[in-house]
């Protein structure tokens, strides 16, 4: 097994995970494709550590902090969902753009 | 061997079912192929030896698509995927971008000459990390617990309907919150 396999899959995820979060309508989705991407991350993490520097212990914690990441976007990005959906009824993105500057 | 065979059975797997999430019409089901593709994605840390990771992100995937599958069907209006039906905004250009991503990732991992490896893998990973997180890298540790402190509380604040409006009135001034039930103690 070489360090340039796992990247590869974790290129792919992210890759896969970054056309989700761009192209969803819906926010539920768009979280899916958030945790792909950062799940890219963990892979990549754990493989460099396990190929680059196995005696100290950074990469591993690098591997910690993105899961807590992932926990932290799930739990508020629902929270967030909730909220927009309680106050204005959206439940997509295309909705929710008011901070945008195009034309209405 | 083994180990290859495992390998690429897992990441064709995780690839798959992660492209799966965005195709499938059922919601349900695409929350299950998300599992799917965190499940396949687990074995790789495992093979490298991080089984404390490894378990951590299998579990707690395992807990957090059983939520996500709860708030993908209050949420999308397809549920059950009875009717074939598209939600994309810009899929070409989502697609462009994400190929080319793709890419010049995949560039980076061939031409980057990587550093040869430093030391050799612990007997005991596990043991590495838990002794870096409560010495040298403590920090991070208090960062993430305070982090995760935060994150509760506001998810709750952000997810309850009643705001301090409703509790102290429309300019604040309310000297008590109006709650339904008061708080504290010697209620």
């Amino acid at each position: 097994m070489i360090l340039e396999a796992y990247l590869l899959l974790a290129a792919a995820l992210f890759s896969v995970g970054l056309f989700g979060a761009l192209s969803q309508q819906s926010v539920v989705m768009v979280m899916m494709g958030l945790e792909l991407m950062i799940n890219g991350v963990i892979v990549a993490a754990a493989a460099l550590w396990f190929f680059v520097s196995p005696e100290r212990p950074d990469g591993q914690v690098l591997v910690l902090v993105a899961i807590t990441a992932m926990a932290v976007e799930m739990a508020v990005g629902f929270a967030v969902t909730t909220a927009i959906f309680r106050t204005r009824d959206i439940d997509v993105v295309d909705s929710a753009d008011d901070l945008g500057d195009r034309d209405r | 061997m083994a180990e290859t065979v495992v390998f690429v059975v897992c990441a064709v797997g995780a690839v798959a079912s992660g492209v799966a999430v965005f195709v499938l019409d059922s919601m349900a089901r695409a929350t299950f192929a998300l599992l799917a593709s965190f499940l396949f994605a687990a074995v790789p840390l495992l093979l490298l030896g991080l089984s404390y990771l490894g378990v951590l992100v299998v579990l707690m995937m395992v807990m957090e698509m059983m939520v996500m599958v709860v708030f993908m069907i209050m949420y999308m209006m397809n549920p059950a995927g009875l009717m074939p039906m598209s939600m994309l905004h810009n899929k070409v250009g989502a697609l462009a971008v994400a190929i080319g991503t793709f890419a010049v990732l995949a560039a980076g991992v061939f031409l980057v000459p990587w550093p040869a490896r430093e030391g050799a893998v612990p007997a005991d990973p596990t043991l590495l990390l838990a002794e870096a997180i409560m010495g040298p890298h403590m920090l991070v540790m208090m960062l993430v617990g305070l982090v995760l402190f935060a994150t509760m509380v506001a998810s709750v604040v952000l997810s309850t309907p009643r705001g301090r409006y409703d509790r102290y009135g429309d300019d604040l001034r309310r000297a008590r919150p109006d709650d339904p039930i008061d708080g504290g103690l010697g209620r």
